[in-house]
């Protein structure tokens, strides 16, 4: 549960307000092993600790990876961070996306903004055993196009046979040329079997609130629909109180659910 | 024209519509094309047209003085789109191109619009579709005006 | 977790008819009190200061607050003098055991820069041995709450454990109902039955004054062994379940628990949380009398030089705005939604995290709110 140091070798501008960070693990770790959907706490030395969803490859574990926007005083700190400084890293803590449960199904990715960076280590993780699963359909929606994220790895994606990309922005100016409208914009005519599929979602709640509506209008069962949540987190191991919500502490119950266990939650205000 | 009849009446938006209804549809219908960059119609033109994309991609958008050009939303292959017809004084609100090479059916307005006074289970038809079309978009509309990626407070 | 848990067990384990009581006099008390001491306890227990008891090292029994009653009611809390010169006539002042089990403030660790890099090194913060005395069937129950919390899930707070562990428990069973109590419908009190090293009852009849000891684990037992005591007998053990059963009867307030959790959640949105919230001040002060309540914060400092990064761990209250603070805002940004969280944690969200209720009927929320918000006539209120 103590912050351990890591080595920052590269410092990568994604948008104007998004940055990954990839962290060399200290000597004594052999590599830093996580699960898709898992969280560190990330400590700047003498200004705070923040949780941010890991963003790198999970069969790649020499490497860790994060990817943030520049949000508030821990991560406006961490941007300023160069090359061979440390940054303090806590975890992996939460659940993880059902990878195992998604086996022999399709498997759709539906996410917004920033919600492309805990995502990615899915996409990774299933192109790397990509016989076990059905369709992979990734349905992106960015607010315009400034604002998309990792587009070497979009161009790399969409140039693949076995995986279906499909990119849209919130808006844009003239000279764009691709879609313009909402993500959910994208779920009726996207190309998963609703009956055979799972379906992870990941961005702002309204956009997941709305995006879980698109997918029962098409078929897809409450229990096939996996989402993730974000609180204020102090400790990330259940102790402090910080994260709950409802019934449930997001640091260890989450940040992954499924949805049918946070329907009566998730429409709730406040709470 | 046999062939325009069947290709809508595949079209999901017609779906459940009767074959007396489809004929008249379909004789206001018509096969057009746009080349890559053409204005389909402008803001302030007389809207006398609905489309049914079969293939390509259009831009909806407007210009705003010190902004440029704002795209508000695409329509893509299986889409329709433009409903101004429909509703007084009839005329295009919004600009409407082809980004790509795009073939469209065209429902001439008038045309229809005369067809659906003279025959009101007809009107009824088509204002129940489009009824639903038209809330559709004001709900993605509004998910658009929320900006929900932004940065800010979120209240 | 072992040893505390092991303590509730073990108490639990052994039938209380098979355990001999016996009686210790009352001028016998002090001898207790220097016992534990020469074992190298400090001795925390309650006694005055400003007008109110509240918990401290107390070296010996003329620390405690002997002859006096408190009174307790909505927003109110006074002392009064009683005719009787009991040595634990009073029940729960504003403080409780996490006072010394989950300090209020504790120094996690330190940081080191050496140019890039950075060395962090744990705090040691010395643990204390404490003989805790004085401890209400109530808050028995809130150690056991804590025991939960803080050590059976996921991962444990060590410093709590240990603390916790190293402790030497003295019960007290009340034989006076608090004004604000409620222990006896949410099953936690007054008599204490279980989680204890020795269980004091006090007994003052006319010129009779001792208290009935039931030791409740080995080293409870070796203490005894180190006083002077006797049998109890029947009328003495009668005398002092008399007295207890007279606090159960006499308490002034209820909270059913029948349909508790079901009940508050069908009313998420009712009304009456309007009502509260238009009283409520958000001020806290019941968080940081709650013996259950563990929202903690973490806060990092750096030295003047920046040489030096420190992180300390300080208790934290659910109603500050800043709580539930993410990106772009807080999540319960009102009072409404403050006061709500607080209580459905307490009385429902509680039970479907660890099993039980959170509240363990103290009162002392009821007594502490400077608007005299009641917990149980709230919480009576949504449900309808």
């Amino acid at each position: 549960m103590i912050t351990r140091p890591f080595t920052i070798r590269r410092v990568i501008k994604e948008s104007h307000d998004t940055f990954s960070l990839e962290l060399e693990p200290p000597s004594d770790l052999d590599g830093f092993n996580f699960m898709p959907g898992q969280f560190n706490m990330l400590y700047v030395y003498g200004v705070g600790e923040v949780p941010i969803s890991i963003s790198g490859d999970p069969t790649k574990p020499r490497m860790l990876t994060h990817t943030t926007r520049e949000v508030g005083t821990v991560t406006r700190a961490m941007r300023g961070l160069k090359v061979g400084d440390t940054l303090g890293v806590r975890g992996p803590y939460g659940t993880a996306w059902p990878l195992a449960e998604a086996e022999g199904h399709d498997v759709v990715l539906i996410t917004g903004g920033i919600g492309l960076a805990p995502l990615r280590p899915v996409i990774y993780y299933l192109l790397a055993h990509r016989e076990k699963y059905g369709k992979v359909v990734l349905l992106y929606g960015a607010r315009t196009p400034e604002d998309i994220l990792f587009r070497k790895d979009l161009e790399r994606w969409r140039g693949r046979f076995d995986l279906e990309a499909y990119l849209t922005v919130d808006r844009a100016t003239g000279s764009w040329r691709g879609n313009v409208g909402v993500v959910t914009t994208l779920i009726p005519r996207s190309p998963f079997d609703p009956l055979h599929c799972t379906a992870v979602v990941c961005g702002p709640e309204i956009m997941m609130r709305f995006t879980v509506l698109e997918l029962e209008k098409r078929g897809v069962v409450d229990d096939r629909i996996y989402i993730s949540m974000e609180r204020n987190m102090k400790c990330g191991v259940g102790l402090c109180g910080h994260c709950q919500l409802g019934p449930t502490f997001v640091c260890k119950d989450g940040p992954v659910y499924r949805f049918d266990h946070m329907r009566d939650v998730f429409t709730k205000w406040e709470m | 024209m046999e062939n325009l009849e069947r290709i809508l009446s595949e079209h999901p938006f017609l779906s459940g519509m009767d074959a007396r209804h489809l004929q008249l549809l379909v004789g206001c219908a018509s096969n057009v094309a746009f080349k890559a960059g053409e204005y389909i119609f402008r803001e302030g033109q007389p809207a006398d047209k609905f489309y049914f994309i079969r293939h390509g991609l259009v831009h909806v958008l407007t210009h705003v003085p010190q902004k440029g050009s704002i795209i508000i939303r695409s329509r893509d292959a299986g889409e329709i789109f433009g409903w101004s017809w429909l509703i007084p004084p009839y005329r295009w609100h919004f600009d409407a191109r082809a980004v790509e090479v795009t073939r469209a059916i065209a429902l001439d307005g008038k045309c229809l619009r005369d067809k659906c006074e003279e025959d009101h289970d007809l009107g009824y038809e088509i204002m129940k579709r489009f009824a639903f079309v038209i809330a559709e978009r004001l709900e993605q509309t509004r998910l658009q005006l929320l900006d929900v990626y932004g940065n800010g407070p979120s209240k | 977790m072992s040893s505390a848990k092991a303590k509730s067990d073990a108490a639990g384990a052994k039938p209380t008819s098979n355990r001999t009581p016996v009686i210790i006099h009352a001028t016998d008390l002090q001898k207790l009190v220097e016992l534990l001491r020469d074992k190298g306890y400090t001795v925390a227990g309650p006694t005055i200061r400003d007008r109110a008891i509240v918990l401290d090292e107390i070296a010996s029994v003329d620390d405690l607050p002997v002859g006096w009653i408190d009174q307790q009611d909505n927003g109110r809390y006074r002392l009064a003098k009683s005719r009787q010169k009991t040595y634990f006539g009073y029940t729960v002042g504003m403080q409780s055991w996490k006072k010394y089990l989950y300090t209020p403030m504790r120094e996690l660790w330190t940081a080191e820069r050496k140019g890039h890099r950075f060395a962090l090194k744990s705090s040691d913060n010395g643990d204390t041995r404490y003989a805790l005395l004085g401890v209400r069937a109530c808050e028995l129950q809130a150690l056991a709450i804590h025991d939960q919390v803080l050590t059976e899930g996921p991962y444990a707070d060590a410093t709590y454990a240990r603390l916790r562990e190293s402790a030497f428990v003295i019960a007290v069973n009340c034989t006076r109902a608090g004004g604000t109590c409620f222990c006896a419908s949410m099953g936690t009190g007054p008599k204490a039955d279980t989680g204890y090293d020795l269980a004091l009852t006090e007994v003052l009849e006319g010129k009779q004054h001792y208290f009935v000891v039931d030791a409740g684990t080995e080293a409870g037992a070796a203490v005894v062994k180190g006083l002077p005591h006797e049998a109890a007998t029947a009328e003495q053990v009668a005398a002092a379940d008399q007295a207890v059963a007279k606090a159960a009867s006499s308490m002034g307030r209820k909270l059913a628990l029948d349909g508790l959790k079901d009940e508050l959640y069908a009313h998420f949105d009712h009304p009456h949380w309007n009502k509260v919230a238009e009283r409520c001040l958000s001020c806290g002060n019941c968080t940081m009398v709650c013996p259950t309540c563990f929202c903690v914060n973490v806060e990092d400092s750096t030295s003047l030089t920046g040489d030096q990064a420190t992180r300390t761990r300080r208790w934290d209250s659910c109603f500050t705005v800043d709580f539930s603070y993410i990106h772009g805002g807080s999540i319960r940004a009102s009072d409404y939604s403050r006061y709500r969280q607080w209580l459905m944690h307490k009385l429902v969200y509680w039970q479907d995290q660890f099993g039980r209720p959170g509240c363990v009927g103290c009162g002392r929320c009821i007594t502490w709110c400077p608007v005299g918000i009641d917990i149980t006539e709230e919480a009576r209120l949504i449900r309808e």
